[in-house]
């Protein structure tokens, strides 16, 4: 068998052109999601089996409107195509342009084909072209392009084979440039460059002297080279703004005479939807039923999964104990592993079903709305209309949230999302919230159908929302980060949504999450349960010490297990932990064993109730059926011998648990979306207080 | 008669005339944001801001600040 061929193909193209449908189309499944190496930027490859002997890898890059390099998705595409020696860098090149705006998708196309690199070009969207009232003179325009031009249609997979088979014959394409840049715009200026790097592409050198950023991988020399030509910046930057107006006179000419569009075939969908979903007061009123409805729909069908998997993994750990030599790795294996795999697991229906409502919001043009009717607002709190998605988002994880917030351009905006988004009610404080307000909350109804309990779970959600947005008016009037935030938003076409792009989407964001945040959960499951079952030589020789201290009295073998298992507790690295902080936490109205739930929600909130279940399952045996929720009432504080979980100390305790900082996966992302853990532990330090200040005062004012 | 974008009420039109380039994206630029290119206010967003424009074929949203560096001739 002869080696295989691989052919390295670039999907390039403007956002909204079907890029990534067209990427779907020609993998399937086969992609991988990972990122470029130091910077937040999703790189998307996928394998192509073209023939038995020849495979494409295909890249998805980042969609841009062109390649100078002006954002970080801009700066990938680039760096991709200016150096032959990248690991990415392709045989040839696919841009991807939608039909409708022929015009504007040009422009990158020309900027490619200048590079002499072999391209096609996929008119995408082609089977709307007769409803729109397109007419291309597709031979002379191939003519004009030097190019292969294919007519598309990702979403109905229409074209796709004609896309494969130019792949295969890519040696056949021209790789002559299109437009003349260099006697245009200053002819002494563009001959000495050429006459500088007489090996390279004009355009290409012109690209390496736009910009000082990606040049690593040239010789010092060609470097210094390089550095002559920026010696006047604004001379740079004034030719730039020229390339641009000539190219798109030289795209103009050509498609006067090859592209009519007859607009009397146009529909007015867009105008129509547009005046009622941005309309002053109705475009309010649908987002908020949508809202709605979102979250409606990811508690109720949400809940049957996830009593499922609950149940699921709960008797795998009775069955594991049950058929397994009792000891030590089957400890490990029921107490330790498996729960903490069902505490990732457990939290994927909610995060799927709101990535699937996000998903269809963005693929429908609707997002783009949002965007457009909020982002007043928002900058009021120092955030932008995109950060609107951020905040959606963090109801289900503040992890895949945070990624999300990379499409805003500015910087200040970016971070002022990413440092409240953690304050919105995630699905992980939802266990916390559920249990105290079942020990707190009477279950009576007020005006007749409102339950309480649900109300005060409302609250906590408005709680949410109202302090990222205070947080955000906080931070835009403190923070002094100097940024320009250039706004601005495509409105893209209505469309139906295709259930491939929403099916990958969802599927993406679950495992960034369960990839992001389950590794760490799982760890801190782990850790946690060896201290819990490790502790200091008092813990190693509890049942001498218990049946000493006892001896005298007369106790059955139910009440001194109990006895002993307290003590072990008392005892264990945990117990210790638990015990160290209560001076500082006893003001909050905690006792020390809330103190080790406290500890334990440090790595991840929903803990919390997993650590007490661990804790007050001490001394009750297998027939004893009682839940959590029954042994945490019945707990009593030994100093005042009334009830521990009380009115005061439950309120305090939710307070804490709405404002605290407690998930390390969270803070993990956001040192990696920021390059720095200045805001990490800014969040966390901050956040710390507020929550500890916030408590305090909550339970001194109720207690 | 010569304003900017941020002054045309919605569904009037106008040509570019003129772009105040240093404070303005060069992505704008890139959409087919030129001088020469026509250019129609489609919707105010309820807060009088961002504006939803039509140019060169693409819709776009841009914030006031930004429309009011774009000179243009009412037409």
């Amino acid at each position: 068998m002869g080696q295989k061929k691989s052919i390295k193909v670039a999907l390039v193209g403007n956002p909204n052109t079907g890029k990534t449908s067209l990427f779907n189309q020609l993998t399937g499944l086969n992609q991988k999601v990972g990122n470029y190496p130091g910077i937040t930027v999703e790189k998307k490859t996928g394998l192509l089996k073209l023939s038995a002997e020849i495979d494409a890898e295909i890249i998805d890059l980042p969609g841009t409107y062109s390649i100078n390099p002006t954002t970080l998705d801009e700066d990938i595409v680039l760096k991709t195509l200016i150096n032959d020696g990248h690991e990415d860098f392709p045989d040839v090149i696919i841009v991807v342009a939608d039909v409708e705006n022929i015009k504007r998708n040009l422009l990158i196309f020309s900027q490619i084909k200048d590079l002499n690199i072999p391209t096609i070009l996929v008119l995408n969207m082609s089977d709307q072209m007769r409803k729109k009232g397109i007419t291309i003179d597709l031979e002379a325009l191939k003519e004009k392009l030097k190019t292969e031009i294919i007519l598309v249609s990702a979403r109905k997979g229409l074209g796709i084979d004609e896309v494969k088979k130019a792949i295969v014959n890519y040696k056949e394409l021209s790789t002559s440039s299109l437009a003349n840049i260099k006697d245009r715009i200053d002819s002494v200026f563009f001959s000495e460059l050429k006459k500088t790097f007489p090996n390279n592409p004009l355009y290409k050198s012109w690209l390496l002297i736009t910009q000082a950023d990606n040049l690593d991988f040239l010789s010092v020399n060609d470097r210094d080279l390089v550095n002559n030509f920026r010696t006047d910046i604004d001379k740079i930057n004034k030719y730039q703004h020229k390339e641009t107006i000539l190219r798109y006179k030289k795209i103009n000419e050509i498609l006067k005479k090859t592209y009519t569009l007859d607009r009397t075939h146009g529909t007015d969908l867009r105008s129509k939807l547009d005046k009622i979903l941005t309309h002053k007061i109705w475009g309010y009123v649908i987002f908020a039923l949508i809202l709605f409805v979102i979250f409606q729909s990811v508690f109720d069908w949400a809940s049957v999964p996830m009593d499922f998997i609950d149940s699921s993994f709960a008797s795998l750990s009775s069955w594991v104990k049950t058929v397994m030599p009792p000891g030590m790795f089957t400890d490990l294996l029921s107490e330790g592993i498996i729960p903490g795999i069902g505490g990732v697991i457990i939290f994927i229906p909610q995060i799927a079903i709101l990535f699937l409502f996000v998903a269809i919001l963005e693929e429908t043009g609707y997002m783009s709305r949002v965007v457009f009717l909020m982002d007043k607002i928002m900058r009021k709190y120092g955030m932008s209309g995109k950060s609107v998605v951020p905040l959606i988002s963090g109801t289900a994880c503040a992890i895949p949230a945070i990624m999300a917030a990379r499409n805003i351009s500015g910087w200040k905006e970016r971070l002022i999302t990413i440092l409240v988004t953690p304050f919105t009610t995630c699905s992980a404080r939802l266990p916390v919230y559920a249990i105290i307000i079942a020990l707190i909350i009477p279950q009576k109804r007020v005006l007749g159908i409102f339950s309480l309990q649900g109300l005060t779970l409302l609250s906590l959600y408005v709680l949410g929302f109202a302090s990222a947005l205070f947080a955000g008016y906080v931070l835009h009037k403190v923070l002094k980060v100097e940024s320009r935030s250039f706004f601005v938003i495509e409105m893209p076409d209505y469309k139906l949504p295709s259930l491939k792009n929403i099916a990958i989407t969802v599927l993406e964001k679950t495992k960034a999450f369960v990839f992001g945040a389950g590794k760490i959960i799982l760890a801190i499951s782990i850790i946690l349960w060896f201290l819990a079952s490790n502790g200091s030589t008092d813990f190693k020789n509890a049942e001498e010490i218990v049946k000493n201290e006892l001896k005298d009295s007369n106790l059955s073998q139910e009440e001194f297990n109990q006895k002993l298992s307290t003590y072990k507790l008392e005892n264990s690295y945990i117990g210790m932990i638990g015990k160290a902080i209560e001076p500082a936490i006893k003001p909050l109205g905690y006792d020390w064993k809330i103190g080790i739930a406290l500890v334990s929600s440090f790595a991840a909130r929903e803990v919390f109730v997993g650590t007490l279940a661990t804790i007050y399952s001490v001394g009750s045996d297998d027939e004893n059926n009682t839940t959590i929720k029954e042994r945490m009432a019945a707990e009593v504080n030994p100093e005042t011998g009334e009830k521990l979980f009380n009115f005061p100390v439950g309120m305090s305790l939710l307070i804490f648990y709405a404002f605290a900082m407690q998930c390390m996966g969270t803070l993990a992302i956001v040192k990696r979306e920021t390059n720095s853990w200045k805001w990490p532990l800014f969040q966390l330090v901050s956040m710390g207080i507020l929550a500890y200040v916030a408590a305090f005062i909550t339970y001194s004012l109720l207690s | 008669m010569k304003t900017t974008i941020a002054n045309l009420k919605v569904g009037e039109k106008g040509v570019i005339e003129d772009i105040a380039l240093e404070n303005i994206p060069l992505t704008l630029l890139e959409m087919g944001c030129l001088p020469g290119i026509d250019v129609e206010l489609l919707q105010i967003a309820p807060l009088k801001d961002p504006l939803y424009i039509r140019v060169n074929g693409s819709y776009l949203a841009i914030r006031k600040e930004t429309a009011q560096q774009i000179t243009i001739s009412k037409l």
